[in-house]
């Protein structure tokens, strides 16, 4: 029997919200196409509703996800390359549809992708000791510095670099153990969603990431105006719309990290800068004293 | 009630400073009037005399300072990092020197005992211009990649709880880095900024590197909305934070925000209780309380409730209040009528919600703004002054339980700058302090600052970091 | 008369009903305690306020000799500076007591009769306190019965740190029962105990076996009285009045030179303990160069000049 005469099984692209696969409260859907217009499948096109519920679902996963040690959020995180490696096929195909690439490019992206989870499951157990440490305070304290992860992120995936785009913003945001509501592109969901599934499976708690698609601007302004949520990645957003979330975000002071340029090389070596863009300094003062009271003088 | 050892006066000298009858403002290297011809006058607060009048600028002056920065940012940038170097430590030997001069001239202009400005602020101002200067040269080696690049003209607006010292935390790092700055001081305490001015020419620092503007909220504003403004650091409010952060949207300016608190100090039963209560006098009572990382909630544990506030009010009753030019004034003037009203106020709401004020009993002097040491118990999470920054001698007594309700109690605030621990357990400093959100978290002390250390906030209270390595970044382009 | 305050009777119920009371007292944090002491060491104390301070120092010191080769002529000469300090001003103040030996205490007390300047002696086995207590005791009673109104014991440092608390305290009251009228000054070695927990605890020894006065120290080790140590145990006698009533005195000893440092302790009196403790009733200071500096400091105050030590006298 030949493949020809069967018929394939479509996708129905769902959300991921807290560990689990809703559709979109409002039952609204659109279609998603490829490079060259062909339709590729229906995606959900969430709601304000769904953007709140998904931040509820990000901050209920915080205390867990930041309260987990580094050693063992790194291991999540290298389960993940783990996971995509088996489903390479399967992205490579999205990836190529959604962003028009030939198979070979593709794979080159996705494979840049699954590396990319490597990097920063590298990266959990260490930002600690290169964005932290003892400072040498003129006076009898043990004064330590350490770096602590912000909170809920909304993050706005990039517009074009549908996989590798998505993982660069995704991975650095929970590697330090803030949770994430994620907007996808709008034009190339499908990585996205399907990412969601391998996330589902790879040891990552639920709601740690929240996968949204729909249109951006929606979803992002109740995300930037919301006030339990702690910062914002502007890179999906064009200008008008960034200067615009920026001023929502500022009620609450989010911490926002402004878009980079729209054609942004997303195979270039990543540094730490999105790591620390969603950490915060903690200080830590002590007395150390002496050993005994006839150490003290006038 | 009066003391058999009842200390005579015991004030510091006037005659160090001298103080002329009118200052402009400090534009490339020159004092200059503002372009138009305004001027206001700077009063002591604990006396309401007038000290002297200075330039305010407007947003002309603005333009003409940032310009002047622009100007010198070509040069200043491209010396070597060694050069810029010596002229901040040159900066920090002379701020040394004239230190007595400076404490004096910051006592009167602010209202603080001489004692605080004495002790506390001018080795931190010195002590902060040294270390940021021993980094100029070693800007390769913070941890920000090779040769990290300056941004450019910093605008840096500063409140007047510590004048002298936010100017070091502002324009240390920002020079050793390599850009250039115009700051504007808080208008009640415009006079240590133009003092310091003098110390850059004495430094021979580079005409233009460093420009004050004395002035208000209009021309610090203009500052930061300036398009030739690089970066934008401010100290203050947090309603004026948030309109600069809205103000900077959709620009490249990288802002660093130092906003308010309302620090939770949490005293657990086996505290070191005398040490607590220190801790605790000093977390609200330090500068009049007008300190944005001010203990100002105390979390007492319930089963030492009783022990604490008898040795807290007893405590209270011994601070000396009065003029803050004498030595062993504890607590001196609420900088301005307008502070003072504030509080009074926010005391007002809470005795109306409730809440029991108890107010050490001590003598207001006639003249200048005074506000007793004031606590206020059978206070719950609910009432204003319990949620509310007072910035003022205002404490707000609350209990708690266990340790998991002292940490919610803690963080139930949409700031998040400071927080006290007090217990001789290891462990349980480590588990809270690892709960607290608060950028600084002092166990077993309080209000401890260094230069080496980086201080800022979470949440509401702003972002970015100053102090210590993490300080430089807010200066580079990284 | 009860030994024990009535309010902690429990406490010394037992060595580990002892042992439960004094782990249960608040600790101590040692960079906190030294930064208060150092903090209110930072107090100006100018003109007729120094001139008070001055004159109730002098009235507050244990003019003390305490050397192998004291002589009655030494202790003479000590007590007649005691009564009389500064010779060209008869409105100086005299100390409050010569403290002595007990081999001295006669001696001193010849010398001393009449001039309301109390006789102090030091006993059980000074300064190391390494006797047996029937020896100690007798030590105690040669000194009260040569006529000392005051007698300055240590404790035994090797008991207390190795924990046993109760035979420090039932020491104490040993040395106690045998003062009879005299007033019993508990030194505990705080260089020797070396923590500030430690001496938090031995001063509530101290007080609940019925000390009339806690003691830094001997003068005889390298760290003596500090003003940390010394606001420690202010605290301990503040808390102590606070719960009981009754009020104990505190006197730091050794190390203590100048003026300066002395006003510094005044000044820790009047902030941490109170008033009340402004009196030679309840604050000594255990020295003997100090009483020059506080003449030669008076002698300034009231001439304008300052003085030299060719202007007080040596004994």
């Amino acid at each position: 029997m030949s493949d020809q005469n069967r018929l394939g099984v479509f996708k129905t692209y769902k959300l991921y919200v807290g560990g689990k696969f809703p559709r979109s409260e409002s039952g609204r859907v659109y279609e998603v196409t490829d490079s060259k217009g062909q339709w590729l499948a229906n995606a959900p096109q969430s709601s304000r509703k769904d953007a709140r519920d998904a931040v509820v679902a990000a901050r209920k996963a915080f205390g867990g996800w930041s309260g987990a040690t580094a050693y063992n959020r790194g291991q999540v995180l290298y389960r993940v390359a783990e996971m995509l490696e088996g489903r390479k096929d399967q992205f490579v195909r999205e990836v190529a549809a959604s962003e028009g690439l030939s198979k070979s490019k593709a794979a080159a992206v996705v494979d840049a992708a699954i590396d990319r989870w490597v990097w920063y499951a590298g990266w959990t157990d260490k930002i600690g000791q290169i964005s932290g440490g003892a400072n040498p305070v003129a006076g009898p304290f043990f004064n330590l510095s350490t770096p602590e992860p912000t909170g809920v992120v909304a993050v706005l995936a990039p517009r074009k670099s549908s996989l590798l785009g998505l993982v660069s913003v995704i991975a650095p945001v929970i590697a330090t153990g803030n949770t994430a509501v994620v907007v996808a592109s709008a034009d190339a969901p499908l990585p996205a969603l399907s990412l969601g599934e391998v996330l589902a499976t790879s040891d990552v708690p639920g709601g740690v990431v929240n996968i949204l698609s729909g249109v951006t601007a929606e979803l992002a302004a109740p995300l930037a105006a919301h006030q339990d949520v702690n910062a914002i990645d502007l890179t999906g957003a064009d200008p008008a719309l960034a200067k615009e979330l920026e001023i929502a975000a500022a009620d609450n002071l989010k911490r926002v990290l402004r878009p980079g340029p729209v054609d942004a090389d997303w195979a270039a070596s990543p540094g730490t800068h999105r790591l620390t863009a969603f950490l915060e300094t903690k200080t830590v003062w002590h007395p150390t004293g002496a050993l005994g009271a006839a150490g003290s003088s006038y | 009630m009066a003391s058999a050892f009842e200390y005579a006066p015991a004030p510091e000298s006037r005659s160090v400073v001298d103080i002329a009858p009118s200052y402009g403002l400090f534009i490339d290297g020159e004092f200059t009037e503002a372009a138009e011809g305004k001027v206001f006058k700077t009063v002591s607060p604990s006396s309401e005399e007038v000290l002297s009048e200075v330039a305010r600028a407007g947003a002309a002056d603005v333009d003409r300072a940032v310009k002047a920065a622009r100007k010198a940012f070509e040069k200043w940038s491209a010396l070597p990092g060694s050069e810029r170097a010596k002229y901040l430590f040159r900066i920090a030997r002379i701020i040394q020197e004239r230190s007595r001069e400076l404490a004096v001239l910051e006592t009167l202009d602010n209202g603080k005992p001489i004692k605080e400005t004495r002790d506390a602020d001018l080795p931190l101002v010195a002590a902060h211009f040294f270390y940021y200067a021993g980094w100029a040269d070693k800007l390769d080696h913070a941890g920000y990649g090779a040769n990290p690049r300056p941004l450019g003209v910093a605008g840096q607006v500063i409140p007047w709880n510590f004048p002298l010292l936010m100017l070091a935390w502002k324009i240390a790092p920002a020079l050793a880095t390599g850009n250039t700055v115009v700051l504007k001081p808080a208008e009640t305490t415009p006079l240590s900024a133009l003092f310091f001015a003098d110390i850059c020419r004495q430094a021979g620092l580079p005409k233009g590197v460093v420009n004050i503007l004395t002035g208000y909220g209009d021309a610090g504003e203009a500052l930061v909305s300036h398009p030739d403004v690089d970066k934008v650091a401010f100290t203050g409010s947090t309603a004026v934070g948030k309109a600069i952060a809205r103000s900077v949207a959709g620009t490249d300016k990288k802002v660093t925000l130092e906003l308010g608190g309302k620090g939770a100090n949490i005293v657990f039963d086996d505290a070191p209780i005398d040490q607590a209560v220190e801790g605790i006098v000093t977390g609200i009572f330090f500068n009049q309380g007008q300190v944005c990382c001010a203990g100002s909630r105390l979390l007492v544990q319930e089963s030492v409730q009783d022990e604490v506030l008898d040795a807290l009010k007893r405590r209270l009753s011994t601070l000396r209040l009065g003029d803050p030019l004498d030595k062993n004034t504890d607590i001196g003037a609420i900088n301005s009528s307008e502070q003072l009203a504030r509080i009074t106020s926010l005391v007002e709401t809470g005795e109306a919600e409730g809440a029991e004020r108890w107010s050490a009993p001590c003598e207001l002097p006639s003249s200048g703004y005074w506000f007793a040491p004031t606590l206020f118990t059978n206070v719950t999470q609910a009432h204003t002054v319990a949620r509310d920054e007072i910035f003022g001698p205002v404490l707000s007594v609350l209990s708690f339980r266990t340790p998991d309700e002292a940490v919610a109690k803690a963080n139930n605030s949409q700031y998040g700058l400071s927080a006290g621990i007090w217990t001789e357990k290891g462990s349980r400093i480590l588990a809270v302090a690892n709960k607290l959100r608060a950028g600084v978290v002092w166990a077993n002390t309080f209000n401890k600052f260094d230069p080496t250390s980086p201080f800022g906030g979470y949440k509401e209270s702003g972002y970015g970091r100053e102090g210590g390595r993490h300080g430089l970044e807010a200066y580079l382009d990284v | 008369m009860p030994t024990t305050a009535p309010a902690f009777s429990d406490a010394t119920a037992s060595d580990s009903a002892l042992r439960r009371f004094l782990f249960g007292l608040p600790g101590v944090d040692a960079v906190g305690l030294e930064a208060r002491a150092a903090s209110l060491g930072t107090r100006s104390i100018k003109t007729t306020a120094k001139a008070y301070a001055i004159d109730l120092a002098i009235s507050m010191i244990d003019l003390t000799t305490l050397e192998g080769a004291d002589t009655p002529g030494k202790v003479r000469a000590l007590a007649a500076k005691a009564v009389n300090p500064d010779p060209t001003d008869r409105t100086t103040p005299r100390t409050a007591a010569v403290c002595v030996y007990p081999d001295m205490a006669a001696t001193a007390a010849a010398a001393l009769a009449g001039s309301g300047v109390k006789v102090a002696s030091v006993a059980t086995a000074f300064p190391a306190g390494r006797a047996a207590l029937d020896v100690k005791l007798a030590d105690v009673r040669d000194a009260v019965a040569a006529g000392a109104d005051e007698i300055d014991m240590v404790i035994d440092r090797g008991a207390f740190l190795s924990g046993r608390f109760l035979k420090v305290y039932e020491e104490i009251l040993a040395v106690k029962a045998e003062c009879g009228a005299a007033r019993l000054k508990v030194i505990f070695e705080t260089g020797e105990l070396s923590t500030y927990d430690n001496i938090r605890r031995a001063s509530w020894i101290g007080m609940l076996a019925g000390a009339d006065f806690i003691k830094t120290s001997t003068g005889k080790v390298a760290t003596n009285a500090t003003p940390a140590n010394t606001l420690l145990m202010l605290e301990a006698v503040r808390d102590f009045r606070a719960q009981t009533g009754v009020q104990i005195g505190v006197k730091p000893a050794g190390g203590i030179r100048t003026t300066k440092d002395a006003v510094k302790f005044l000044v820790l009196v009047n902030e941490t303990a109170g008033e009340d403790w402004l009196d030679p009733h309840w604050f000594r200071f255990g020295a003997s160069s100090l009483l020059n500096d506080l003449l030669m400091q008076r002698q300034k105050l009231s001439t304008g000049r300052y003085s030299g030590p060719d202007y007080v006298t040596v004994d």
